[in-house]
This record gives structure tokens, sequence and C-alpha cells, in this order.
């Protein structure tokens, strides 16, 4: 038993070892004055101010920022209208379209990266901040749309009557009921599709044209040389905080609807005794 | 004067099944309504059809003289009353119940006294600003109403509003929504599968079958005078005969024969000739058994036969028995008789099994049916014979139980 439980205990150091150390061993190096990050050679803020006056990088980080909110604005209307669609209508055109949309979570980023290229290159569009947005929006569409997918599967259609059958036109059916339920799922795909689209690689590199880098794409160019490197290593720790900040604000968000509802059943369960009680003393009252 | 809300040629087909089929009849102003069968009958599709969640494929259906088939449910005075209730989970109960006003722009003011009436109307007044998932199952129903009534529909449709709920709580919402349909007076049209609700709560009761109404009338006169087996059948328990008329007695009654019966004195109200095949109703509780022949103090109006009782099953308030006219037992009439017992311990001797003993009834009791189907006879309380001599006996007593329960709680209200 106390083997069993020790060598468990073993398994799990070395899972937390190899996961997170890399990561730490980066963050250290960002506050240490050793430029090649061997040995420890003092604490210093350096690199962060050394990356505070790079304007390139600066440059990199707003076009970064710029295209994840545009395709994340983009792929979220776009994509809650593609779940919307596929969880109305279920015929074969729209099994396709699931279909089409779920090919995109399992294709190599590589494969999408070099169709996207030859894309706009057929169709003449010159290769800059648009063809990136594009090329982004294109992948983050599914992401939402499976979010708001899962969503919808429990979604009690009879709401939707009952709102039309109070008098809401089809337009007020879905932004005063449809759209407040689907808010989590809406929301919680909205920020995948933040994180995915600030950190993806592969298809910028790409699509992105001159000065249309974004921050993932300029890092790769900058450990070339190696007096980057710091910079570097301070810049993967500002973005590893804001890329963890938004996955927990998205589980957050996602959490919120479920457990707010074992919530209110944990106190309809406890207020249903009395309330019951209280029913049957109405009608003893009554006769 | 015209129906307020009119059914005319109404037929729905889902692919090659027709749900509802040239379905005609009319609800008056202020009743309460009741479109009662057994599920895939077409009573929820008239209900939907009606709300407008789905559209005729035939027929028109009329609300005030106005058609309004082809209006979307939002266009129309009319609401409903889900059997899941269907509360907006992220609204409060306020909100639930002012969702209908708020989209109608009605002044503030307006809105919070009309959702206070309802509260109280529904008697939730302290839970105004919960959340529906806080609510127990017969409160969500409460609001379910309220919100439907705050807008003043012209129907208010209610679809199996209780079935969701237990059986205490049931008869206590019925109750409370006959005093709430007394207090507001718009019409209701009230759909459900149970015979129980509908006959004490309904004015009237159209009574469906295959996507078609078989029979409109109030509840006593559904249960008295059923036009077909199937009324006859569904609702309560009942024997069916099978006979010829061979005579007509007094132009009110008729005798009819019947095949290893006998002839049996019927009323004829529907003036039937002699000749003509007739199947005739004649409800358990409307049999006597007695020890001795009854004598006939009304003129040859009396019906009496001799039987044996083959199974006999207390019940407490009544027992009820089956007994059999003829040797044969495989050929052979089985009825079924309900004896209230207002002084039982006064009886004579209690009647038991296997004795030979005097069925009778008045003939004004059988009912001649308009409309007979031989599958009908599958929806009565017959208890199942043992296939072997000596099967479990608790076999047989749990199926008539069970059948008894049944009419104990369909006729018994």
């Amino acid at each position: 038993m106390k083997r069993l439980q020790r060598r468990s205990l073993a398994t799990f150091w070395t899972v937390l070892f190899f996961f997170y150390v890399p990561i730490l061993v980066l963050v250290v190096n960002s506050f240490n004055a050793s430029k090649f990050g061997g040995a420890w050679k003092g604490f210093t803020f350096k690199w962060y101010e050394k990356l505070f006056a790079d304007h390139a990088i600066w440059q990199a980080m707003e076009n970064t920022f710029a295209i994840a909110l545009g395709a994340t604005l983009a792929s979220v209307v776009l994509g809650t209208l593609a779940a919307l669609a596929i969880s109305r209508w279920k015929g074969k055109i729209q099994s396709l379209h699931y279909g089409l949309l779920y090919t995109h979570l399992v294709l190599p980023d590589i494969l999408m990266g070099i169709s996207l290229l030859l894309f706009f290159i057929s169709v003449g569009l010159d290769l800059s901040l648009f063809t990136v947005f594009l090329a982004h929006t294109t992948f983050c569409v599914s992401y939402v749309a499976m979010a708001v997918l899962g969503r919808l599967e429990n979604f009690d259609g009879s709401l939707l009557e009952a709102a039309s059958d109070l008098g809401a036109t089809p337009w007020q059916t879905f932004w005063k009921v449809q759209f407040p339920l689907l808010l989590p799922g809406i929301a919680a795909g909205g920020l995948l599709a933040f994180t995915l689209s600030i950190d993806d690689f592969v298809i910028t590199f790409f699509v992105n044209g001159a000065g249309s880098e974004t921050l993932p794409v300029k890092i790769y160019g900058m450990i070339k040389r190696s007096r980057d490197l710091p910079k570097i290593n301070a810049l993967s720790t500002l973005m590893m905080c804001v890329t963890v900040l938004a996955v927990v604000a998205s589980r957050m968000m996602q959490g919120l609807g479920t457990r707010q509802q074992q919530r209110d059943a944990r106190a309809a369960a406890s207020a249903a005794s009395p309330a019951s009680r209280q029913e049957g003393q109405g009608g003893r009252v009554r006769r | 004067m015209a129906d307020f809300l009119q059914f005319q040629g109404v037929t729905k087909r889902f692919g090659p099944l027709t749900a509802v089929n040239h379905v005609t009849f009319g609800v008056q102003k202020g009743e309460f309504f009741s479109l009662l069968g057994p599920s895939g009958c077409g009573k929820t599709t008239l209900l939907r059809m009606l709300a407008g969640f789905d559209r005729p494929d035939e027929g028109k259906i009329l609300l005030d003289g106005k058609d309004i088939t082809g209006l979307p449910p939002d266009k129309r005075q009319v609401n409903t009353v889900f059997q899941n209730y269907a509360l907006f989970p992220h609204l409060s109960i306020r909100d639930n119940i002012a969702f209908g006003l708020r989209l109608r722009r009605l002044p503030r003011a307006e809105i919070d006294e009309r959702v206070d009436e309802m509260l109280g109307l529904v008697q939730l007044r302290g839970h105004a600003s919960k959340k529906p998932t806080q609510l127990s199952g017969g409160q969500k129903q409460r609001v379910a109403i309220a919100r439907a009534l705050v807008l003043k529909p012209q129907v208010l449709l209610l679809d199996e509003p209780l079935a969701a709920l237990d059986l205490k709580l049931r008869q206590h919402m019925q109750i409370e929504l006959d005093e709430i349909h007394d207090r507001v007076g718009i019409t209701f049209v009230y759909v459900t599968h149970d015979q129980g609700e509908a006959m004490g709560l309904a004015d009237r009761i159209a009574v469906m079958r295959n996507g078609v109404v078989e029979q409109i009338d109030p509840p006593a006169r559904i249960y008295e005078s059923p036009r077909t087996s199937f009324v006859a059948a569904f609702i309560g328990d009942t024997n069916f005969f099978e006979g010829t008329v061979s005579r007509i007695v007094d132009h009110d009654y008729c005798d009819v024969d019947v095949e290893d019966l006998g002839t049996v004195r019927c009323w004829n109200d529907k003036h039937i000739r002699a000749g003509a095949k007739v199947y005739l109703s004649v409800r358990p509780e409307k049999l006597h058994l007695t020890h001795e022949r009854p004598v006939d103090l009304h003129d040859g109006k009396v019906n009496v036969f001799p039987v044996t009782v083959y199974q006999k099953v207390y019940q407490g308030a009544w027992t009820r028995f089956w007994v059999r006219h003829g040797e044969n037992a495989d050929d052979c009439w089985e009825l079924s008789v309900l004896q209230v017992h207002s002084r039982y311990l006064l009886d004579t001797t209690p009647i038991s099994w296997d004795d030979k003993v005097w069925l009778s009834w008045h003939a004004d009791d059988g009912y001649m049916l308009e409309n007979y189907d031989e599958r009908d006879e599958t929806l009565l309380n017959h208890p199942t014979e043992p296939a072997v001599p000596d099967a479990p006996a608790a076999t047989v007593a749990e199926n008539a139980a069970s059948a008894a329960q049944e009419v104990l709680d369909g006729s018994g209200r």
C-alpha cells in the first residue's frame, strides 16, 4: 500500500517536472542577468527594459492583438450562426456543414497554412494583416461553433416556443431568450478563439506578409540571433501570463452556467420539503 | 351564436401519418374545454396548431370570427402553459411573468401592477425575485400559468399541465386550476390523457382517437351516453353486447336479441328500427347481482339473467365481480359488475366465488352505441384467465386489482 502510494507520488512529480520545469527555466532566465542563461548571474529587469524598448516587437504585439480581436469577433458571429444552423435544420446539408467545421479541428496546421497561402495567391490577394485575419477567422470559426453547439445540445426548444407564444418575434426570441442562454458557450468559444489566434505560428507563418508579422512569427525570427534570446524569455513570460489568464477566464465562464444550475438545484431541493408542506396546507384550509 | 373558437376541417399530416384528420368543432367563450385521448391521438397536434407552432395542411381555425390559421404564434391572442413549464431559466419569476408585457411595451407601472396581481392569483407573492430552478414543480407550474394569464389571452392553452407533478400535488393543482378558471373567466383548452382530470375539470370534453374527434359532450354525457365503443371503453369501464333489434316496444324501448344470452330490453333513444344490428354498452355499476330472482316492478323494463361468479375482488367501498352466463367457459358472456356496499354487514349472505346468482339491470341503463370497433374490447377490464388451471391466483387478483384501481381513478371521482 505504502509502496504504491510512493510510486504514484513519484509519477506525479515526474509529470510535473517535465510539464513545468521548462516553463520555469524560461521564466527564471527572463530575470537572469546572464546573456546565455546557463548560470544564474543575478536578478535583473534589464531584458524587460530592452523588450519594451524594441519597437519591432511592439509592432508585432499590436498586430497580434489586432488580429486576435478581429478574428475573435468575426468567428464568434460566424461560429454562432453556424452552430444555430446546424442545430436547427437536421438535414444532409447541415451534417455536411458540421463535417466541414469539424475537419478544421483535426486538419494539420501546416496543411491549412499551405492551402490558405495557395488560395490567397491564386485569387491575387496580397499577403498582409488582412490575409492573416482571414486565416485566423477560418480556423477559429470551428472552435466557436463547437463550443456553442455543446451549449445548444442541452437547449430546451420549448423555451423558444414559449417566447414566441408570449408575443416575441423571432428576432426578439433570439435576443431575449436564446442569446442570453447561449452566452456562456459563445463567450467560452470566443476566449478559446482569442488564445488560439494569439499563439498561432504555423498558419500565420505562411500567410503573413511584410509588416504583418505576429508575435510568434517575430519570436521565431529573433531566435536566430542570440542577443535577442533573453528578450524572448521576457516576452514569452508575459505572453504566458496573458494566455493563462484568458484560459482561466474561459473555464470560469463555461463552468458558471452549470455551477449556477447546481447551486439552484440544491436550493430548490432544500426548499422543496417546506414548499410542498405549504401546498398541502393550502388545500386543507380551503376545505 | 357562432362559437368563439372554431376548428373547420383541420387536417395535419406528418409524412405518411395523419395526426389530425378533418377535425371540426367549436368551443364557446369562457368554456373549460378538454381534449382527451390516448397518446398519439392528435390532441397535442391540435393544440399546437391552435397556438401557431404547427400549421394545418387543410382547414381553418377561427378565433372570435377571425381566421388565425396562418398567423405566427406571436400574432395570436392565445397563450400556452407547457407541459415542462418552459420557464426562462435566466430570468427571475417576476421577469418571467412580465416577459410578454414588456414585449408589448406597456408602461412600467402597469406591468408591475399586473404582475403583482398574477403573483397573488397563483399565491407566489414571496417568490418574485427567485429563479425558476429554485422553485418546486407545483410552484413552477403556477408561474407558467401566471405568465400566460397575465397577457389576458382570448384562449389559454394547457398542454398536460399536471402530468409532471406527483399525485397529491396534481389533485391540489386541479382544484386550483378550477378556481383560477372561475376567477379569470378566460376560455381554457386543456389537453390531457388523464380521464380523471378531464372529467373533473372540463365543461365539455372532446374524446379523440387516431386524429378524429369521437365525441364532444359534457363529462356526464360522455360517461352515460358514449357514442362509440371507444369512448365507452376508454372512459371508465363497461360491458358490450352485440345483438339484433327484434321488436319495438312503446316507441321508446326495444327488444334486442343477443346471441347466447337472450332478449335484452333497451332504451331506444335513437329510434332504431327492427332488424338492425346494434351494440349495447352497460356500465358495471349499473348491473346488480342478487341471490333471489329480482321482482320486476318496472313492467318488463328489467333484464334478468342467471350467471355464475368466477372472480371477485373486494375494494373497500365496493366489490368488483366478474360473472359468466353460459355453461361453456370458452364460449359464454363474461361481464364485469360493480357492487357498492352501502350496508355491507346487513347484506344477506355475501355473494362469493362460483355462486349462481341473478344479474339484472334496468332497460334505461343500457346504451346503444352508434359505432363499434372490436379492438376496443381490449380496453375493457377483464381478468385474464389463467392459462394453466392451477396458475398462481395472485396473478389474477393483481390484474383485477389494477383494473379496479383504474376504474377508481377514472369513474370514481
